[in-house]
């Protein structure tokens, strides 16, 4: 499938020129022609921030919902209709910040959905306050001392609560970006991409040659099946690695735990009470 | 809507008090099922304290040959299981009242009380029966006894009942129950003295639940097939109703992290064509906030089951109050359509919890359904809910290749399609946005927007829920109610058996009815009786129609209005005494 397939015609795309964004949806496009997946099979589902507006730039069903909950909505997306595909992006605010709580939880829960995070380690959208990956003793317009806050290890943090897949990308890489969302997409089971994302207006600490100059990808003598090893690598903070660090051992998915799609996989729009059953249930109050 | 009894039935009412965690909730359940299976119609209420073990909480079990609904002040006769009577049971202690306990308990507790009392250990009487947990089945037998429950229907129940636990657990309950029993028969003669208690004919076609389980299947009935909540006191019943079910009804049941996703999942499935969910109370609704504005910029259907205790903040978790009306009908930031129903009796509880999905998917709004936890804990019997009655109505309609979500139309409703049916793209937005659902900052457009959502207002007033009006349609009086008080309200002006004195209940609350006006006016004065403080409806009322209500009789202490107190304040506030 070609990449154009997902492009909207006359739009005035509201990220900032040379915003790492424009990089990883084109990543996001490939991979997901290179899947075969149609705009027709395929949900993005966003939440508040620059990352958030992704679904506006391009052509497939959406859901724009909140700051922080689109895992909420992703998770529920997909439990309803398992057949399609689920891709949930957000920025490290939205994912990291406000939407903390829906981030472990939906670990836990392991819904078949792809997680895509554009960290640029600051906030873009309300103009340059520190988020919660910015590192520590970094000066922005709010944090006018430097930021205090340990910042947030997301790659550590779902290791340690053992989600089935866990990658790092960097949006500067387009294919190399594409081929890790690919592995995502692929992967039954909940996946967390963060993707490091250069801020080009407001974050002029972590840019492209910064980004460049700290990351290294992970060779095959990395086996994402071992977790201490996904963990020690979790825990570099001089230089990052990129791409699949940790694959948990196979897991049964949200959906596949429901009951109603053991012998049934027809979407929940299509099912209709059963008048019969809801009779005997009534009567069993006799 | 079935309505309250208009007789003053001479029923028996029995509280059984004691501590949590001695299966008194087990037992009522129960003897709603047995005395029911006997022919007697039965109510039952529950009050308890926020403890899983210890306290004092009490049933009121009203049993009678013609249909009872409300809770009651009068006590005939009050069992006392453990130590600790609370006040609320004290007060209605009367020189009526029989009281049946372990005696130095009895005389300790209740000195100042010209109470008849009857001595009877419960837990000595459970010992011999094999254990102190089956203190219950003593007092289920006590009342059993005063009733001359006929032995084969009881054996019947207790072995369906207790099936599970084994066949000694039946036999110990039953041999418990028996040692009750002959207690209850030395009494009955005069327990019944003044009552009149022939086992009714009329309960073919009956059962009997309470509002939780009523809700419950009504939102079954009602196509619901995706629920995730939060566990919260008095609304968790709901979510562990349709969890336990889930299997049999094809429903996708969480315990979410918090309300905050309870109401993101529920958005989330309805935007994929699921008929989605949530059970909560005030705390947590107010959680919600941000998620019902969502379904409301969104045009998403979703039902609210908002189950009210009282607040602020964390309040008194087990008990009851009206007080989240203003919060049910402001919640969620900027300006959408949403519509408020309220159930005045179990029965409404099922039939109005069906109807809130498909005027959810109808509307494409959020509606939420009021209860509390009055409501919800009280059970009696009722018809048989009719699960063919009023069909669902399904309007998802294919996508096809040019579709557009918010479509402008005539009556603001969208044609709605879902993702995966047809060939279209299917795209929904927080912000506001064009008919494709894409974000934009064009000031026309976003008028249009806010008129196509507002103008659905419009259709919804063509389907209101109407009210309930009780009386002379010549009246003096009016009592104006919402609610879970109906039943309640209903006993109360039998009691009160003023000719001038009508009754009109609202059962949806947003949109009001647009007779209600013509009801006002027609009176000289108007009563409104409200479980808050600060009297929620008559605010409402005056902002809606201009009316002001000048006469209110409220409640804010946590437990429901009895029949009793009805009477007595609106005797006084109409100016006419009632018989108590």
């Amino acid at each position: 499938m070609d990449a154009s397939v997902f492009d909207l015609k006359d739009i005035d795309i509201q990220w900032c020129p040379g915003c790492g964004d424009f990089k990883i949806l084109q990543s996001l496009k490939k991979s997901l022609a290179e899947l075969d997946l149609a705009p027709e099979d395929t949900v993005i589902v966003s939440g508040i921030g620059q990352a958030g507006k992704t679904p506006h730039f391009m052509r497939s069903h959406f859901f724009n919902g909140l700051h922080g909950r689109s895992l909420s909505n992703g998770t529920a997306i997909k439990v309803s209709n398992p057949a399609l595909n689920v891709v949930v992006i957000g920025g490290d605010g939205d994912m990291y910040g406000e939407g903390g709580n829906q981030l472990l939880h939906t670990i836990r829960r392991n819904p078949d959905i792809t997680n895509l995070v554009f960290n640029n380690m600051i906030y873009g959208l309300t103009k340059g306050q520190a988020s919660p990956t910015t590192s520590q003793g970094m000066k922005t317009t709010l944090q006018v001392e430097g930021v205090i806050n340990e910042p947030v290890n997301p790659i550590a943090i779902a290791i340690a609560q053992n989600a089935s897949f866990v990658a790092r990308a960097f949006a500067g890489d387009v294919d190399e970006t594409a081929e890790i969302i690919k592995k995502a997409v692929s992967h039954k089971g909940y996946a967390l991409v963060d993707i490091f994302q250069p801020c080009v207006s407001f974050n002029k600490v972590n840019t492209y040659q910064w980004f460049s100059d700290n990351t290294w990808y992970v060779d095959e003598s990395h086996d994402p099946r071992d977790r201490e090893a996904a963990f020690r690598l979790a825990l570099k903070n001089d230089s990052f690695p990129l791409g699949v660090l940790y694959r948990s051992e196979d897991k049964k998915t949200f959906e596949e735990w429901s009951p109603l799609y053991e012998k049934d996989d027809r979407p929940l729009f299509q099912r209709r009470p059963d008048p019969d059953k809801l009779a005997a249930l009534v009567g069993s109050y006799r | 809507m079935e309505k309250a009894g208009t007789v003053i039935s001479k029923d028996l009412s029995v509280v059984v008090c004691g501590a949590a965690g001695q299966g008194i909730k087990t037992v009522v359940e129960f003897l709603v099922k047995a005395l029911k299976a006997s022919g007697y119609h039965v109510y039952a209420s529950r009050e308890y304290m926020s403890r899983v073990r210890g306290g004092n909480n009490s049933t009121e079990i009203r049993i009678g040959a013609q249909k009872v609904m409300a809770f009651v002040d009068r006590i005939d006769v009050l069992i006392v299981l453990s130590p600790g009577i609370r006040a609320n049971v004290m007060k209605r202690i009367s020189p009526e009242t029989l009281v049946i306990g372990e005696i130095e308990v009895l005389e300790k507790e209740l000195s100042d009380k010209d109470a008849e009392l009857v001595d009877l250990s419960f837990v000595k009487e459970a010992k011999d029966a094999g254990g102190k947990v089956y203190a219950n089945a003593v007092a289920a037998g006590v009342i059993f006894g005063i009733l001359d429950i006929e032995k084969n229907i009881l054996e019947e129940m207790f072995d369906s009942f207790f099936f599970s636990k084994g066949k000694e657990t039946v036999q110990k309950n039953l041999e418990a129950m028996e040692k009750g029993f002959s207690r209850g028969r030395e009494i009955a003669q005069k327990v019944l003295a003044d009552k009149d208690l022939e086992p009714s004919s009329d309960l073919k076609g009956t059962i009997a639940l309470d509002g939780s389980d009523a809700v419950s299947m009504g939102a079954l009935a009602g196509g619901c097939n995706f629920i995730a909540s939060y566990p919260m006191s008095p609304a968790t019943g709901v979510l562990t109703y349709l969890a336990s079910h889930a299997r049999e009804f094809d429903i996708v049941a969480e315990q979410i992290e918090d309300e905050i996703a309870a109401i993101n999942c529920a958005v989330g499935a309805s935007y994929a064509g699921a008929r989605s969910m949530v059970t909560t109370s005030g705390g947590g609704f107010a959680l919600m906030s941000e998620g019902l504005s969502l379904a409301g910029v969104m045009e998403t259907p979703v039902v609210v089951h908002l189950a009210q205790r009282p607040g602020p903040a964390t309040g008194m978790a087990t008990r009851t109050e009206q007080a989240d009306l203003n919060l049910a009908l402001y919640s969620g930031h900027g300006e959408f359509p949403r519509i408020l129903l309220a159930p005045a009796t179990i029965e409404d509880g099922f039939y109005l919890m069906k109807k809130a999905f498909n005027l959810a998917d109808k509307f494409q709004v959020p509606v939420i359904l009021l209860t509390d936890q009055y409501f919800l804990n009280t059970f009696y019997d009722v018809h048989e809910f009719d699960v063919r009655k009023d069909e669902n109505e399904y309007f998802i309609v294919e996508a096809g290749s040019e579709y557009r979500r918010y479509e402008d139309t005539e009556s603001g409703i969208s044609p709605r399609s879902v993702p995966g049916y047809g060939k279209g793209i299917v795209g929904s937005d927080s912000h506001e946005h064009d008919a494709w659902g894409h974000a934009q900052e064009d000031f026309e457009l976003r008028e249009r927007m806010v008129q196509k959502r507002l103008r659905k207002q419009k259709e919804i007033t063509k389907e209101l829920v109407t009210p309930v009006f009780d009386g002379k349609e010549a009246f003096k009086n009016l009592v104006l109610s919402w609610g879970s008080t109906y039943p309640v309200i209903r006993e109360g002006l039998d009691l009160l058996n003023d000719p001038d004195t009508s009754h009109l209940h609202l059962r949806q609350l947003c949109p009001l009815d647009e007779d209600l006006p013509k009801y006002l006016e027609k009176a000289e004065n108007v009563i409104c009786i409200e479980g808050n403080a600060t009297g929620q409806l008559c605010s409402l009322v005056r902002q809606k129609t201009g009316y002001n209500i000048k006469k209110r009789i409220l409640n804010y202490r946590g437990l429901q209005f009895s029949a009793e107190e009805i009477c007595e304040r609106l005797g006084s506030v109409t100016e006419k005494g009632g018989d108590k």
